[in-house]
Order: structure tokens, then sequence, then C-alpha cells
């Protein structure tokens, strides 16, 4: 009854019953398991606690990753967005809280994978600035989780969500889609702008390719979960203010999965192209090799 | 379908979901093929777990799993320590184990009385494993579901003998997997169920005549959808 693979079908759905995205999936969440709204309800509001601890251990300004290449720099921005800056506080939050979880991530804290662990900041870091900065209730923010869910549900079942089979646009663009979205429903934006800001969120990152330095989630993932945030913002506040994709939403994540099978192999989450086959990038693997045989 | 928690979700201890959250599942899934904590582990790490191990905690997580932790329990930072401190020896070797997945571990454990337990397993991707031998008897599942997993002669009536008393317990078998290594000598089944299984169950197995031996793995985590 509510159930959809396609933007279209999950529009329709919206339409027939006068609901917004985030019931339409509850229901179709509660149809699918057989469990109950008030259990699903509890496990995605537990998903947001976990998001929210992960913000404030992210935070640190002391925090080392496992291969030390990231950690601290959440903290560093966070001291920056209260002085003279280009961005504004919005952007500058959220920005803060998408690296303090990609940093808690790297040092082996607990997240939320969002959809993925290597993209894990970028919900978490819209969807708990914008609570701060327009006062949204724990209550919206979890239904906000339930709309992101339902765009990256309709990619994994048309695409992929991985960086071994996508790149980084099926990670990090899609936890971009999806927050872009649901930065669109906490706003007040109708399903359609929705689905067009996750549209134009995905577009603005197609291509975008998988190339972690030494195979190890920290370098260019930890700060390219916060310029994919940027990207979401600028893509929800874009189809607020009344545009519209020209590519529907369904066919932008048909283009994003074509785009992904035409990658080569080593721009797919292997270590063996783009920022990980730099000088800088292998100097450093090969220091990460000797210590791990000496260890 | 996709469930909204395998989108928002899993829980897990960063950084990787094949790398990290896999390698603990892993080793908790050879944490219960062995009947107590063992006294020292020997891991085999093959292909990507092989070359990047370090940098994603794969050793800690591994460990952590072997102690019980499951992928979310914060303190797989600091397995380590905490293996010392029971006194537990580890070590970690990196070694070909042939045409297997990239994200493959060969796990050997010793336990107190001398006996040695060894499991093949591969973490597949999202988290999800599939484990692929046990003491040397290939076999196929996942831990996704609570599973039975018996040890027997290849002999007529064995599998009606054991899923007789799984059905007079009121547990619905989900899938069920026969494996042997040739015909009439030793054979393995792999049960898994939609139910929690209760010990008297597995004791009524373990009391059959052409039972060897019979081990039961809950990995601890809701039937995947």
């Amino acid at each position: 009854m509510y159930q959809f693979r396609k933007g279209t079908e999950l529009l329709n759905l919206c339409q027939r019953y006068e609901l917004n995205i985030d019931e339409i999936i509850l229901r179709c969440e509660m149809e699918e398991s057989g469990q109950s709204r008030e259990q699903i309800w509890d496990l995605m509001q537990d998903n947001l606690q976990v998001m929210q601890d992960s913000i404030s251990r992210g935070l640190d300004p002391d925090l080392k990753s496992v291969g030390g290449l990231v950690g601290g720099n959440a903290s560093k921005v966070q001291f920056y967005m209260e002085k003279d800056n280009l961005c504004g506080k919005t952007i500058l939050k959220a920005i803060t809280y998408a690296l303090a979880v990609s940093e808690c991530n790297a040092a082996m804290g607990k997240i939320v994978a969002a959809p993925t662990a290597g993209a894990s900041g970028i919900l978490p870091g819209i969807l708990v600035a914008l609570a701060e900065e327009k006062d949204y209730s724990q209550e919206e923010l979890v239904k906000a989780l339930f709309v992101a869910a339902a765009v990256g549900k309709i990619i994994a079942a048309n695409a992929t969500l991985s960086g071994a089979e996508g790149g980084c646009q099926a990670e990090c663009g899609s936890a971009s889609s999806m927050a872009a979205a649901a930065a669109v429903f906490l706003s007040g934006g109708s399903p359609e702008m929705s689905l067009d800001a996750g549209a134009i969120a995905l577009k603005g990152l197609l291509g975008l390719v998988c190339d972690p330095v030494a195979g190890l989630v920290e370098v260019p993932c930890s700060k390219r979960n916060a310029t994919t945030t940027a990207v979401a913002i600028t893509s929800a506040d874009m189809a607020l203010a009344g545009i519209k994709s020209f590519i529907p939403f369904d066919e932008v994540v048909e283009a994003m999965y074509r785009v992904g099978k035409s990658m080569a192999a080593d721009l797919r989450e292997t270590a063996a192209g783009g920022c990980a086959i730099t000088p800088t990038a292998l100097r450093y693997a090969e220091h990460m090799l000797s210590q791990q045989s000496e260890g | 379908m996709t469930s909204v928690f395998q989108i928002i979700g899993p829980v897990m201890v960063g950084p990787s979901s094949s790398h990290t959250a896999g390698a603990a599942r892993l080793g908790n899934i050879a944490r219960r093929i062995c009947d107590e904590e063992p006294v020292r582990v020997d891991f085999y790490l093959h292909g990507s777990f092989a070359r990047t191990w370090k940098g994603h905690g794969t050793g800690k997580a591994l460990l952590g799993g072997i102690m019980g932790m499951d992928p979310a329990d914060e303190r797989i930072a600091d397995s380590f320590y905490l293996a010392a401190e029971t006194g537990m020896q580890y070590n970690f070797h990196t070694a070909d184990l042939g045409e297997v997945h990239p994200n493959s571990v060969k796990i050997v454990m010793q336990t107190a009385d001398g006996r040695i337990w060894e499991m093949l397993g591969s973490s597949i991707g999202g988290g999800k494993v599939t484990v692929s031998s046990i003491n040397g008897m290939d076999i196929e599942f996942s831990g996704d579901y609570p599973t039975v997993i018996t040890f027997h002669r290849d002999q007529p009536g064995a599998v009606a003998q054991v899923s007789e008393i799984i059905s007079r317990h009121n547990i619905n078998i989900a899938f069920l997997k026969v494996f042997r290594s040739s015909r009439g000598s030793d054979a393995s089944m792999v049960i898994e169920c939609d139910q929690e299984v209760e010990p008297e169950l597995l004791e009524e197995i373990k009391a059959l005549q052409v039972i060897k031996e019979v081990m039961f793995i809950n990995a601890g985590l809701t039937p995947a959808k």
C-alpha cells in the first residue's frame, strides 16, 4: 500500500494520502517489517541520539584518527565560525558537525552509517546545525531522518550506496542528496521540493570519485563530508526558493548509477587512483605499511 | 526491500563498515564457535585486510569480537589492552588464503583444554559477513539469523531427525543447507532459524547418535528483512 521504488511513486503516495514523505516511509516500514510505529520511531530516535553523541565526541580538539591524518579539524571550524567569516554561521556550524562525526568515525568512535560510515557526517551535520539555529525539536529531527531514509532507499533500489560500486558520488553524493531533502522538509517545503533538492545535490556531485589515501577512511573522506554538506544546504535553499531540477530526481539517480558503472575500478575505493596515488599519498602509504609490519 | 535502518544505520564503531564493523562481527561469530573464551587467538589476514588492517582498526575489531563485543561496542578501540588484562594471547599474521573474498580472515582459537577451533570468514560489505569454513569443513552462513550448525556422519535420516526436533520445538527454519566432505563421511548442516533456540533443543540434537557436535551461533542482530 505504501511501498515505493521510485521518487515519482513516493510523490504519488504523498498526494494520494495527503501526507508528507516522513509519514509515507514510516507506514511503508511498518508494512514491510511488521513492527509497530512506536518500535520504528524509537529505533530512529536512538539513531539520532548516537548522531548527537558522535558530534560531541568529534569536537574534541585533541582527537586523533587511527591513521593520524585527521582529527581536531571540527574544533578549528567551531572556533572560526564565531569570528568574521565567509559562509555564515549556519553553513559553518553544519560543516563543523559534519567534520566532527567524520573525525569521530576515523578515531574508532561510535557513529550511525548514513548511508555509510565514510559519509556519516553529512546528515547529522545539517540536521543538528539547523535544529540549533532554527529551534527544531527532537521530534522534527526524527521525522527529517525518515525523509532522508526515503531518499536513500530510492537510491539503493535504483542505483547504489557503495563507493566500491559507484565511487564517492554514491556515498557522499547520496548522503548530500538525502540531507538536502531532509533540510527542505524541516524548512516546511513540499515533498516535490524535497526531491528537487535531492536531485540538485546529487547532480552537483555527479562523477565524484572514491580515492582514499592508503585505503583509509580519512583523506579525502573527512573533508569531503564537509564540502558535500555545503552542497546539500545550497541545494535545499535553491529548492526552497522555487527552483526545480530540470532533470527529475529518478533520472538523476539513474544517471549516477550509469556514471558509477563507467567509472574505472581505480576510482572506486581501491586506492589506486585520484588523490590516493599522488606523491604525498604514496609517501604516506609507504610509511603506514612499514609501521604496520613493525607492529 | 531495504529497511530504513539499513539506510540510516547500522550504529557502529568506525571507521569502516567492511574493515571494522564486519571484522568485529566475524570475531564475534568465531567466539561463539568455541565453547569458552580462548586463551590464544591467531588471525590470518588476507587481501585488503592484510594491507590496511591497522589503519582501519581491523585487528582491534576482530579481537573485540572474540571477547564478545558487537560492532557498536565502543570498547573495541581498547580491545588490545582489555585482552592483555585478561591474559589472552593474540597474534596477527598476513597470509594468502587463496581464492577468497579480498576482506577475509582465518581465525584459529585455542581454548584452555588445548583444543583448537578454526573459522574462515569474509566481510562482504556494509558490515555484512559470510562464514565459509569451520574446523576445516566447508559450509556457508551469514550470522544474520539464529543459526544451528551440526557436524554429523553422512547417513540416511540425519537431516530428518534433526529437523523433527526443531519442528517439535515450534521453530521455523528460514534456510537449511547441507554440506559434506565426501559421501558417507563427515557432513554438516547449517540451519538458520526465525526464532531464538533454547539450550534444551541443542541438547536433544546432541543426544542423537548420528551427531558428533552441535554449535549454536546467534550474532545478536535482528534478521535482515
